[in-house]
């Protein structure tokens, strides 16, 4: 059965008014001041920091994502923290909202499809976070130029960039995910409580979790299949994939993100930097999974919107 | 050309094994004003929702406008007017802003959107509120503010979900009027409505929605015949005439006549007999002081109905 039409009908529309709800509303307005606000105390602790400590190092630039001081964690790990957040709150109401304020049925009978709504919202949630992490992005290189009076070099950039848009993805799951809540429940105080749970479990209990689990099921003599275990199941959680991602490329010195064997260091220069691409590739699975989780998420928020009853 | 607009046959829909419209048929003419009647849970919403395609069909057939609303939906969209029961509007934005949303969502060309909106707005009287925030509007305002979306939309067949549904007296006639001046420039128009003698002023036909099923359709008179048992009655009063009552029974098409209260009579009858009743009264030398043609109320028809049916309910109950 073939319906008659384009489902993208109606999408710019739709994107465009989403974007412009989103970029005006208050709700917006504190996030955003949040990230900026954490973001920038913890780069400025970070430069401090290098200034002190690094003198000679090929990497100075990236240091600046990852360098902590002690009572402020890291850039990446503010992030990790607080682009989640951003995410869920763009999306926990999008639909239900929708449903609440008894526009659905009316937007629905206007000739577009339901996909074109859905779609629309999604990418119009992505778009916002997307300006404002490029935003926070350039602030950060800027205050570092300034800084720290060096300029980076092409490589640095180009892993920066990655990390930017492995951010993006990062945050393009927890839209996904807030946004399928979103169908499925039809208050948004719950799928907002729901969302931030799943996230707070995934972010903080489940990597603490998957070594047990793994000790409970696999066999407590072979250490090396325990560790492979307990960071295959860590690995369900997008937070610790974010993690992963972020070491391997802001961190050009690593060589594995699983437990290293001997065989495999022979002949290695121990702290030697790695080429761009040979990171890229250690990160690929993980940049694969992040991708694949958003659309998993979307595809299944889709179905769901798709069966739903538009009467409110 | 069709002369239906919408055409439904054997149309049902069922959640689970709950049947919740059973195989009603019906078809709406196309310039007329058609109402679906019946009380809340009958199935009103779900068939206007299977009409637009916003909902799947069960079984039978539909066609609007000589479309499938599963199959292309975006054509019968395009050319179908809605407005839900209890309409929302985003209320962040204005009256304004909102239909501009729709009528870039229906792609309405940039050139004429302003001059559409315009229109439209004045028609429903909202033109002074244009670019107010919507959240500051009342519940008049907002029903008139979806039916200025479907005067904007430019539609061949407009859909109306309990218009009337929650607003005061003056707004509901009101709004009335505005359905009525929709019809004189040519839209056919579905409404579904609980108030009744304010539905009965606008429709050409209506259906009665019980449980499921179509109970009674036709006009209110021809449902007044079938559920009342048919005939009108005139009522007349009257003062001081010998023998008033006989010789008003003997005017061709008189049933029966009764008199409730001296010099009051009611006359039962297969016609509208006013003109002869009003010659026989000064025939009679008697002084005529009322004579009034009491139409059969939609209210008391319905109320009839369901008092019969109750019963058979009870045991579908059990």
């Amino acid at each position: 059965m073939r319906r008659e039409g384009s489902p993208w009908r109606g999408l710019g529309v739709v994107v465009l008014k989403e974007l412009s709800d989103h970029l005006t509303s208050a709700r917006m307005r504190v996030l955003e001041w949040l990230v900026v606000l954490t973001a920038l105390a913890a780069v400025y602790a970070a430069i401090t920091q290098v200034r002190n400590v690094t003198a000679e190092d090929p990497f100075l630039f990236l240091r600046l994502f990852t360098t902590s001081r002690d009572p402020l964690p890291s850039f990446v790990s503010f992030l990790g923290f607080l682009v989640p957040l951003m995410a869920i709150g763009l999306g926990f109401d999008a639909v239900n909202g929708e449903h609440n304020h008894r526009t659905l049925s009316r937007i629905l009978s206007q000739p577009i499809y339901r996909d074109a709504l859905l779609f629309g919202k999604f990418l119009a949630g992505l778009a916002t976070l997307s300006i404002s992490l490029i935003a926070l992005w350039l602030l950060v290189i800027g205050l570092g130029l300034i800084m720290l009076g060096v300029p980076p070099g092409g490589e640095e950039m180009a892993r920066a960039m990655i990390f930017l848009l492995v951010t993006i993805a990062y945050a393009g799951v927890w839209l996904a995910l807030a946004m399928l809540f979103s169908v499925v429940f039809r208050s948004p105080a719950t799928a907002a409580l729901v969302t931030l749970g799943l996230w707070l479990f995934l972010t903080v209990i489940w990597p603490a979790l998957a070594p047990g689990i793994a000790e409970a099921f696999l066999p407590a003599d072979n250490q090396a299949l325990l560790v492979t275990g307990a960071q295959m199941l860590a690995r369900l959680s997008p937070s610790t994939l974010f993690g992963e991602t972020v070491l391997a490329l802001l961190d050009p010195s690593t060589r594995t993100l699983g437990p290293v064997y001997l065989s495999q260091l022979q002949g290695a220069v121990m702290g030697a930097p790695l080429p761009l691409g040979e990171s890229v590739l250690i990160a690929w699975p993980q940049i694969v999974g992040l991708v694949a989780a958003t659309i998993i998420l979307f595809v299944a928020g889709y179905v769901a919107f798709q069966r739903q009853e538009v009467r409110a | 050309m069709n002369k239906y607009v919408i055409e439904a046959s054997g149309l049902t829909k069922r959640y689970g094994t709950s049947t919740v419209v059973d195989h009603i048929s019906f078809d709406v003419a196309s310039g007329e004003i058609f109402g679906v009647l019946g009380p809340n849970g009958a199935g009103k919403t779900t068939t206007i929702l299977m009409l637009l395609g916003l909902c799947d069909i069960s079984e039978g057939k539909v066609r609007v406008l000589d479309h499938d609303p599963v199959r292309e939906p975006l054509a019968v969209k395009r050319r179908v007017g809605y407005l839900p029961d209890s309409v929302g509007f985003y209320d962040h934005l204005s009256a304004a802003d909102n239909l501009h949303y729709t009528a870039r969502l229906i792609g309405i060309a940039l050139g004429e959107r302003e001059k559409r909106i315009e229109a439209a707005l004045a028609r429903v009287r909202l033109e002074d509120v244009a670019d107010k925030r919507v959240a500051t509007f009342s519940r008049g305002m907002r029903q008139r503010l979806g039916l200025a979306e479907i005067i904007m939309k430019d539609v061949q067949v407009a859909i109306l979900d309990e218009p009337t549904n929650g607003l005061d007296p003056q707004a509901s006639v009101e709004f009335l009027e505005l359905i009525r001046s929709l019809k004189s420039a040519g839209v056919t128009i579905l409404l579904s409505s609980h108030l009744l003698d304010r539905v009965q002023n606008v429709c050409d036909r209506v259906a009665l929605f019980n449980a499921g099923k179509i109970a009674l359709m036709g006009t209110v008179a021809e449902l007044g015949s079938q559920v009342l048992g048919g005939g009108f009655a005139v009522e007349v009063e009257a003062e001081q005439g010998p023998h008033l009552a006989l010789r008003l029974g003997a005017i061709p098409g008189v049933r029966g006549v009764e008199e409730p209260a001296e010099g009051h009579f009611r006359l039962l009858c297969d016609r509208d007999v006013r003109p002869e009743a009003a010659a026989e009264v000064v025939a009679a030398g008697a002084r005529l002081k009322r004579l009034a043609f009491d139409q059969p109320s939609l209210e008391t028809i319905y109320t009839r109905y369901f008092q019969s049916v109750k019963p058979g309910e009870a045991r579908h109950a059990a």
